[in-house]
């Protein structure tokens, strides 16, 4: 597990991380989880590695008024200590615990899990659910893509080669808002066969707005268009049950030595269903 | 005085391993070392056409490149040391690397040795093989099949070995048998998964000529021996270390070429050599264990008496036949067939055969959690059949505790056994009846518990050597100690014996500490360097203490009865007057007058004043070889409940009896059985190689074979019966096995039992949820959904 020799520069400024990442055969590490594997299995090479996982300003979660702002370099374990995410938005820190083991979510990073857009990650799930967007930014311009429009296929996110994401924005949920995440586990990796993530808004005993995301089950991770057909009910079981049910029908399911595309599709079923009740029960 | 045989003493070797205060191969560094690697075949099957290292060599900082040509003149072949006899066995010559073909992903075919890891490793892309690829196989019942790929010019239908192994008339009693069931049963390929990879470092000295080898080995005598034989060194300027080793589950017994291709590395350029796998290459490379497709029947009379049992096996060895590959799933196997029970007439007929795949050997139990497993789905089977409870269908059949020694169909004698009192010890614990009406309770609100049992015993305590000349294991299997006691009345025991996890230092420091009346503190056991440790056969097969530990028993006492003379002669009584007391010699009814072991150890180290005809020093050697091997057994049990929606199994309760004879350290035993068990459940439920049609290996890494992780893991509760041997001084059988060898059968039997209703009777293993969903929605009772 040798890599290839490569230069390895820590960038002292955002822009000098900017300039850098403009340049050929560069490659970004932001906790470098996924990226020293690659490297050291020759699978991906790079002449010069840039860091910028010790950015100060790529650090941290705040809160305004109408978004939750989380700095690309924050690692997964900083997102489970932070009381900003847990008061307002603790999907974020329920699917936090199911990445890597504790050893990874002290170094890796939400933004180097977003860019490295792995089909089967957790974090999409919960990033599409909740409506989230991401900053990114070049040497010259500052841009912000919906998460629904950021998984453009396995291990491609729609930035640029001259890009870098900055921050993860997420709208603060309406009051009665209720959110889970259900997965099933590969085994051996830990990534997740199918995971659900669902966002449920409830007022007056009814549903008023209803969002599920499935990362693991297809090409990229995706919303999953009928849940809003749960909006006007009563989000009672058997409701919940009729729309989960419907909810992957159709999908292109991927297919591997783990587990059979209908096995998956099977598996949406079940985890759509369970986090839609939790996220209903906790919204209640 | 108490002793320390018995007592849960934390192992001495845990604070240096969880420190980093240890010293494995790849920690060895000596002056001048340079790294090697090998360049592996990307191809299953292939015909090699041209090597050229031009460009390789070029390569700053490498030293040299070889290919199998400039190796073949130099070495012999990779040895297979277990000449199963009337077997017809085939062992076509393994090339240490690759000359005119591939036969697996992973075979060596170029070796790079470098100033540092990182030039050998680019020198390796640069290496330009051209290969013919040709069609593969890696099913090893397929490979038997006309019109299969052939491995080897001299080896007709790929097959290695045929081997048969019978005892009373199976066949007749097949003939008159009035209940019969049958079953395909496929022992999916396991990777042992040690957490130390394997590592070599070669030092040639050409003042000497001798050879230094640090090596990850079980058993580094064995070592010794076949690489004498494979580097045309004399045995004796070969000195093999085996420093920590850091797990083997037995993928660290056999000679590999990497070992040999770094020792000729060091002898051809005069300088140390370093090799060390990654885990990529350890999955690729490092033997594998099981891969059997079995077909296997029993039959028995309508009020559940077995009486006959009938196996037809394909054993896949993979490419080559590693070094105790043919004995594994024959002698190791077949022998075993009967498990605890009075089965009558057995027949089995085993097939080694060749694949385009990695070879496979010995892994935690070898050849025995296959027959156990195979035993004990069948009888699950049958008692479904008469509608009987597989638990007393068990008890009917168990073996008798005044049966023993028993004489089993294939020929074994059982040592010893209560076979009986572990089951209903297991029973008791559960609460059998409560958990059926729980279970039936359950049933009706749609859930599926289920209940498996398995009871078992096992071979081990490897074994009388006059049995391993007769089954062709080319070595003996004896094992041996030296206990040598120093002026100042410390001791150290050079044992023969290889452990390399299993906590031997603590538990044989009890034994002699025990013998000589002085503190565990004061006795250090060396072990790993054939320079100063007597011929030993290593560790496996649960051998260790039953044969290792017998042998330091005895050296022990021979040093205390020439202890004792020398104290009567200090004492001035006669030895017939001395008594053991308290740790000293005492002369009876003066209890003033004795001489603790330290005075002694003094005295016979510096002889002034010895006994005549005495020689000074105080130290002995024995040589321990058993007259029989060592049979533990037990009952496991299991709870489950399987959620049908997604096929997942959660584990209630899982219940370990375990009879080893006398616990000489409980805790450590508890350690054993824990990681038995966990090995036999990550079988059970997650683990397997998969390769694909072309001979890719499809968990090539960590993140696609599911080694058992802590968190996915139940609490395990344990207990023992305790039933001596009578084979060796110490009554002790082994334990190293028994929790992967019970574990697996327990697992799938709770499974299929939970699924009973939905008229599930079998699921192959790994039972994954995937594959768990997939039979409930093949079932023949269907679900309601």
């Amino acid at each position: 597990m040798i890599p290839a020799a490569f230069e390895y520069a820590r960038a002292a400024t955002l822009a000098e991380a900017l300039r850098a990442v403009a340049t050929r055969n560069t490659k970004v590490m932001c906790g470098g989880q996924s990226l020293i594997p690659l490297l050291r299995f020759r699978l991906t090479q790079a002449k010069r590695v840039v860091d910028i996982g010790h950015l100060k300003q790529l650090h941290g979660v705040s809160k305004t008024k109408s978004a939750i702002r989380i700095g690309a370099a924050t690692t997964y374990r900083a997102l489970l200590d932070s009381e900003v995410l847990r008061d307002a938005c603790p999907l974020v820190a329920e699917v936090t615990e199911r990445i890597g083991d504790r050893q990874v979510r002290n170094i890796g990073t939400i933004g180097g899990g977003l860019a490295h857009a792995d089909p089967a990650a957790d974090m999409p799930g919960a990033m599409l659910a909740l409506g989230a967007s991401f900053v990114v930014r070049s040497a010259k311009a500052k841009r912000t893509v919906a998460a629904s429009d950021w998984f453009k296929g396995p291990f491609e996110s729609a930035m640029k080669t001259n890009e870098l994401l900055t921050d993860i924005m997420i709208p603060v949920p309406a009051r009665g808002t209720g959110m889970a995440y259900e997965s099933f586990e590969q085994k051996a990796s830990g990534y997740p066969l199918v995971g659900a993530a669902a966002v449920v808004t409830l007022a007056k005993g009814k549903v008023l707005s209803a969002t599920l995301a499935f990362t693991g089950l297809g090409e990229v991770p995706f919303l999953a268009a009928g849940a809003g057909a749960l909006v006007g009910t009563d989000g009672g079981a058997d409701a919940v049950r009729k729309v989960a049910d419907a909810l992957a029908r159709g999908v292109d399911a991927n297919e591997d030595i783990h587990a059979s595309a209908e096995y998956r599709l099977q598996l949406a079923k079940v985890a759509a269903r369970r986090a839609l009740l939790r996220a209903i029960d906790r919204a209640r | 005085m108490a002793t320390l045989f018995g007592s849960g003493i934390r192992r001495r070797e845990d604070p240096r391993l969880i420190t980093g205060n240890a010293t494995y191969t790849d920690d060895v560094k000596l002056p001048g070392l340079l790294y090697a690697m090998v360049l592996r075949s990307p191809w299953a099957h292939a015909r090699i056409k041209r090597v050229d290292v031009a460009r390789a060599r070029k390569v700053p900082g490498v030293v040299a490149v070889y290919t199998g040509k400039d190796v073949a003149e130099r070495l012999n072949p990779v040895p297979c040391a277990w000449a199963l006899p009337n077997a017809d066995l085939k062992v076509p010559a393994h090339p240490p690397l690759a000359v005119t073909h591939a036969r697996y992903v992973g075979d060596g075919v170029a070796l790079v040795v470098g100033e540092t890891r990182e030039a050998a490793r680019d020198a390796l892309d640069l290496v330009a093989v051209e290969y013919e690829p040709l069609s593969a196989v890696v099913d090893p019942e397929a490979a038997t099949k006309k019109g299969a790929p052939k491995l080897h010019d001299d080896v007709d239908a790929n097959i290695a070995f045929t081997w048969t192994v019978a005892g009373g008339d199976a066949d007749a009693a097949f003939a008159a048998a009035p209940v019969k069931v049958d079953l395909r049963i496929v022992q999916q390929r396991l990777l042992p998964t040690a957490m130390e990879p394997r590592a070599a470092v070669a030092s040639y000295n050409p003042g000497t000529e001798q050879l230094t080898l640090w090596v990850t080995s079980q058993n580094p005598h064995i070592h010794r021996f076949l690489l004498s034989l494979m580097l045309k060194l004399p045995e004796h300027r070969i000195r093999v270390i085996a420093p920590e080793v850091g797990g083997g589950f037995g993928s660290k017994i056999a000679t590999y070429a990497d070992e040999a291709l770094a020792a000729f590395a060091s002898m051809d350029l005069k300088r140390p050599v370093k090799w060390t796998e990654d885990r990529s290459e350890n999955y690729k490379v490092t033997t594998h264990g099981r891969d059997h497709v079995e077909y296997v029947e029993l039959c028995g009379t309508q009020d559940g008496m077995i009486t006959g049992l009938r196996t037809r096996v394909y054993a896949g060895l993979g490419a080559y036949a590693s070094t105790a590959a043919p004995g594994v799933p024959t002698i190791l196997h077949g022998l075993i067939y009967g498990g605890p029970y009075t089965i009558p007439h057995i027949k089995g007929v085993i097939r080694g055969v060749y694949t385009n795949a990695t070879p496979v050997d010995a892994y935690r139990g070898a050849g025995r959690p296959e027959a156990t497993y195979l035993m004990e789905r069948l009888i699950d089977l049958f008692a479904k059949k008469l509608g009987a409870d597989p638990v007393e269908v068990r008890r009917k059949n168990l073996i008798k505790k005044d049966q023993f020694p028993y004489t089993s169909a294939t020929g074994l004698i059982y040592d010893s056994g209560d076979y009986h009192g572990a089951l209903d010890k297991a029973l008791g614990m559960l609460d059998y009846k409560k958990f059926r009406a729980e279970q039936a309770a359950a049933r009706k609100q749609g859930r599926y518990l289920g209940l498996g049992v398995t009871t078992y015993n096992e071979i081990c305590g490897l074994g009388p050597s006059q049995v391993a000349g007769a089954v062709g294991f080319g070595g003996g299997l004896y094992d041996s100690a030296l206990v040598r006691v120093y002026p100042t009345g410390m001791v150290r025991v050079y044992i023969g014996g290889k452990p390399h996890g299993q906590g031997e230092e603590t538990t044989f420091a009890q034994v002699v500490a025990d013998e000589f009346g002085v503190p565990m503190a004061n006795v250090e056991i060396v072990h790993g360097d054939t320079d100063n440790t007597p011929q030993g056969w290593g560790t496996y097969g649960s051998r260790t203490t039953a044969v290792c530990g017998s042998a330091v028993k005895v050296a022990a006492q021979r040093v205390k009865e020439k202890a004792k003379k020398i104290a009567a002669h200090l004492l001035e009584a006669s030895e017939d007057d001395l008594e053991w007391k308290d740790g000293k010699f005492t002369v009876r009814g003066s209890p003033a007058q004795s001489k603790a072991f330290g005075e002694v150890a003094l005295m016979a180290n510096v002889a002034w004043n010895m006994p005549a005809g005495v020689e000074p020093g105080l130290e002995a050697t024995a040589f321990f070889d058993p007259t029989n091997f060592v049979y533990p057994f037990g009952t496991h049990l299991c709870t489950v409940e399987v959620d049908i929606e997604t096929g997942e199994t959660r584990i209630l309760r899982y219940i370990a009896v375990d009879d080893c004879g006398p616990l000489i350290n409980p805790l450590i035993v508890e350690g054993q059985v824990q990681g038995g068990v966990i090995q036999g459940i990550g079988e059970a439920m997650q683990e397997i190689a998969v390769y694909d049609e072309d001979g890719q290996l499809l968990t090539g890494t960590m993140m696609d074979y599911a080694v058992p992780r802590a968190a996915q893991m139940p609490n395990i509760e344990t207990a023992h019966t305790v039933t001596p041997t009578t084979v060796n001084p110490l009554g002790v059988k082994g334990v190293g096995e028994t929790g992967t060898i019970a574990a697996v059968p327990t697992l799938v039997s709770a499974v299929c039992d939970a699924l009973a209703p939905l008229g599930i009777t079998h699921i192959e293993k790994p039972l994954t949820p995937a594959r768990v969903w997939a039979a409930i929605q093949a079932a023949p009772k269907g679900v309601a959904r």
